[in-house]
């Protein structure tokens, strides 16, 4: 099964980390990596820029508001994601554990319907 | 159903069902096969003769049925994916028996990505093997609001590949933690009913410590769970005394002890004897020891009740434990103490009619009587139970 891995972070507390932390977070991200790809689990997976750079579209009926900013000013903001391969839930949330980020929020990915199918 | 049927129902009913699901990997399959496979036992047992292993015979019924239902559903693409379990079990064969997949069912229900009400009404439908009619009842739901729960924890299963398996020896005590809980949930309901008619509902409650035993027997040599057996078992004892026939509350010290189950308590005495060489007991362990006291043939010893609810307190910081433990406080002697102890619950408990009740009782003792009528009158806004508005009303009535 496939599964989005959504990674929350607080960003001010991500904004004031020092230089160790920063370095120490991304090598636990490359330890996960690694083992997901030694699992050949890893399918894709990003990191995003603050929020502050996103733009959000709001539809109400046929009118388009375009704005600043992300779709829900809360503390935790989508800071990037991963696609991993599993062979269950508990697979990924032992993965998702080796993270430190504020909240990891998994999603199964709803397959695509084969042409034939 | 004929008693065989009946009997075969009670004994192997939750077993079959945990195999059909770990070899068949859907839920709804196996259920309406299995129930197909019990309907054709009331046929043609009574005709042919109760067979000589009815375990086999049913799986072998329902299996079969299983099949053909799969294959006719097949071209049908709006059906939930597959369940995830380990490679499927041997059927049973001629000899063998019907093998025992219930625990893999037991964690799988209380899996912490299913909240633990619906773990509540899986396991009792896949484990306890209630009907779906039978634990809306017991949950005080209509039969249709509770099939919805039930169906969309079976997808929630099946689309989130929560699996149908034992976990790793790594997460075993987190998990026995939740599936104590939910077990804990459904006692607690029957106990103490929160909304409805009746306060005490012991079928309930047995269905909890049914469920305790069957941890129990299933993941032997666990404290935790001999704990939790312990304190249901302590506390279910008591269940003839706590309500009188007309189902009105009678407090601990007003109940006739005589109408406590003897030898239930001394079961639940003997599950904390083995517990006794426990270097830390846990809170269920704590709960019990305090259950122990209630139960034992008065003077109920209040000084070491307070004391096992300052290290419960201490260990959980539940503000449920800290309104027991001022009670407690306060029957050594110290209403005041008690009442200090209630401070700061407010926020936590707001809502519930127990803090303002336990608070009107404590200023009655300090003999402040307009304080504890209008605790007493906010104690009956809340209150969501029938008797508990009776007992209420008459110690309102009483200071007054």
């Amino acid at each position: 099964m496939q599964y989005a891995v959504l990674i929350y972070n607080d960003e001010k507390f991500n904004a004031a980390r020092d230089d160790r932390e920063i370095r120490e977070n991304g090598e636990r991200h490359a330890r996960l990596m690694t083992v997901l790809r030694e699992r050949s689990a890893l399918v894709g997976g990003e990191r995003l820029q603050d929020s502050a750079t996103a733009t959000t579209l709001r539809r109400d009926g046929e009118r388009v508001a375009v704005t600043d900013g992300p779709y829900a000013e809360t503390a935790e903001q989508l800071g990037g994601f991963y696609l991993v391969d599993a062979a269950d839930l508990d697979e990924v949330i032992g993965w998702a554990r080796q993270l430190t980020e504020a909240a990891i929020e998994i999603r199964p990915i709803l397959p695509m319907r084969s042409p034939q199918g | 159903m004929t008693g065989a049927v009946e009997q075969a129902y009670r004994d192997h009913w939750s077993r079959l069902l945990a195999l059909l699901v770990t070899r068949l990997r859907r839920f709804d399959v196996a259920e309406d096969s299995l129930q197909d496979a019990y309907v054709a036992a009331t046929r043609t047992w009574p005709v042919d003769g109760v067979p000589e292993r009815p375990a086999a015979w049913l799986y072998t019924s329902a299996y079969r049925r299983a099949l053909d239902r799969v294959r006719r559903e097949e071209a049908d693409a709006k059906r939930l994916p597959l369940l995830v379990t380990e490679p499927a079990p041997e059927a049973p064969g001629e000899e063998g028996d019907v093998p025992d997949e219930r625990l893999r069912m037991l964690f799988a229900c209380c899996h912490p990505a299913l909240k633990p009400e619906a773990g509540a009404a899986l396991m009792l439908r896949f484990v306890a093997g209630l009907s779906t009619a039978e634990i809306a009842r017991l949950f005080l739901v209509a039969e249709p609001a509770m099939a919805a729960r039930l169906t969309r924890a079976k997808a929630k299963m099946a689309l989130a590949g929560i699996p149908v398996r034992e976990p790793s020896a790594a997460d075993l005590p987190e998990r026995l933690d939740v599936v104590l809980k939910v077990i804990y949930l459904i006692f607690t309901e029957g106990y103490r009913a929160t909304a409805g008619a009746l306060l005490v509902r012991p079928q309930v409650a047995g269905e909890a410590i049914r469920l305790g035993y069957l941890a129990a027997e299933l993941l032997p040599g666990e404290p935790r769970t001999l704990a939790l057996l312990s304190l249901m078992v302590l506390q279910h004892a008591r269940r003839d005394a706590r309500t009188t026939p007309e189902g009105d509350l009678v407090l601990l010290p007003d109940q006739d002890r005589a109408r406590w189950r003897r030898d239930e308590i001394a079961h639940g005495l003997a599950l904390l004897r083995v517990l006794e060489a426990t270097p830390m007991p846990g809170e269920y362990h704590l709960q019990a020891l305090i259950a122990a006291e209630h139960a034992a043939p008065g003077p109920t010893d209040w000084q070491r009740i307070a004391s096992l609810y300052a290290e419960l307190d201490r260990r959980t910081g539940s503000p449920a434990v800290r309104l027991n433990r001022a009670v407690a406080v306060a029957e050594t002697g110290s209403p005041e103490a008690g009442l200090a102890l209630l401070d700061g619950l407010d926020g936590p408990l707001a809502g519930n009619h127990l803090l303002p009740a336990v608070r009107a009782e404590l200023l009655t003792r300090l003999g402040l009587v307009a304080e504890a009528a209008a605790e007493f009158r906010r104690a009956l806004d809340l209150v969501r139970t029938d008797p508990e508005r009776a007992h209420l009303e008459r110690r309102l009535a009483a200071i007054a």
